[in-house]
């Protein structure tokens, strides 16, 4: 679900699933940069890196904007944190939920198999 | 990998699909006829809906789920301090669909669909919140929490008023 859904939260996810990306927006929290120096920073390839800030640009997390030759990268308009955070407590309480719900259906099933039982008897 | 798929089908997810409206799914090891039996039975509903983890104790639970039908679910340690959820079914179809309101907050703050689709002899869960606010959704995330603190807060008073005499 978190890898290919469409939407901008799994997006989100996706984009945070990766070390070096969380480096890179951190990197970013601290002041605007371009791929290149974000690239020597985390020692990797021009690629590389426009991969990844593509990646974050994708989830609104990062916006880039090119003037002659250098891409600039900063912090995008994506309130992450907050969403997360949300997204999280609501998460919470549904697994709980779900988590005795399947410990009632057990009981059910255990209950309908006994019924089974007796009435072939 | 097959495997690994369905572990992962099993799991709780929660996605946000606009301001206003948050879809949880969970994959159920039942029939969609017991899944649905859980849910509609107010005996077997008040085992699940309310887990220790939340921290919250249910007092009673009202449920007749059949459309049109309402429900009423009181919380609270205390019989002098509760608080109610409560609300109307809007549509239920047997072990396809259950569709209430939610008016504890006045008016219909959000409307929950929850439906359950069987396949191989399991159960898909999907549960919808529409609310009627993007405010009504972005509070909804701590109603829980906010409950539990609404209780310490009322007893932090009592026992200030206690340490008074």
């Amino acid at each position: 679900m978190v890898q290919h859904s469409p939407t901008h939260f799994n997006a989100s996810f996706a984009a945070l699933a990766d070390a070096t990306r969380r480096g890179v927006l951190d990197q970013l929290a601290r002041g605007d940069a371009s791929i290149t120096d974000l690239a020597d920073k985390f020692e990797m390839t021009l690629t590389g890196m426009k991969k990844h800030v593509g990646v974050l640009e994708l989830a609104g997390l990062v916006t880039t904007e090119k003037v002659g030759r250098v891409r600039t990268c900063r912090i995008g308009p994506c309130r992450l944190e907050e969403e997360m955070e949300w997204i999280a407590r609501y998460r919470q309480v549904w697994d709980a939920r779900f988590d005795a719900l399947d410990g009632v259906i057990d009981e059910l099933k255990r209950q309908e198999k006994a019924r089974g039982r007796k009435k072939r008897k | 990998m097959v495997a690994r798929k369905e572990s992962e089908s099993q799991r709780t997810t929660v996605q946000k699909k606009s301001d206003r409206e948050v879809v949880v799914t969970r994959t159920f090891d039942a029939p969609a006829r017991i899944v649905f039996e859980a849910w509609s039975k107010p005996e077997l509903f008040k085992k699940w809906w309310v887990p220790r983890s939340m921290g919250m104790t249910l007092r009673s639970c009202e449920m007749d789920v059949r459309t049109g039908g309402t429900y009423r679910l009181v919380f609270g340690d205390d019989p002098a301090n509760t608080f109610a959820f409560f609300g109307k079914y809007l549509e239920v179809v047997s072990s396809k669909r259950i569709v209430w309101t939610n008016e504890e907050s006045g008016d219909v703050a959000s409307t929950t669909t929850v439906t359950f689709e069987e396949r191989d002899g399991k159960t898909l869960v999907v549960l919808s919140e529409l609310y009627s606010t993007k405010e009504a959704l972005d509070a909804a995330g701590t109603g829980a929490q906010d409950a539990l603190n609404e209780t310490f807060v009322q007893l932090d008073e009592v026992l200030a008023q206690l340490s008074a005499r």
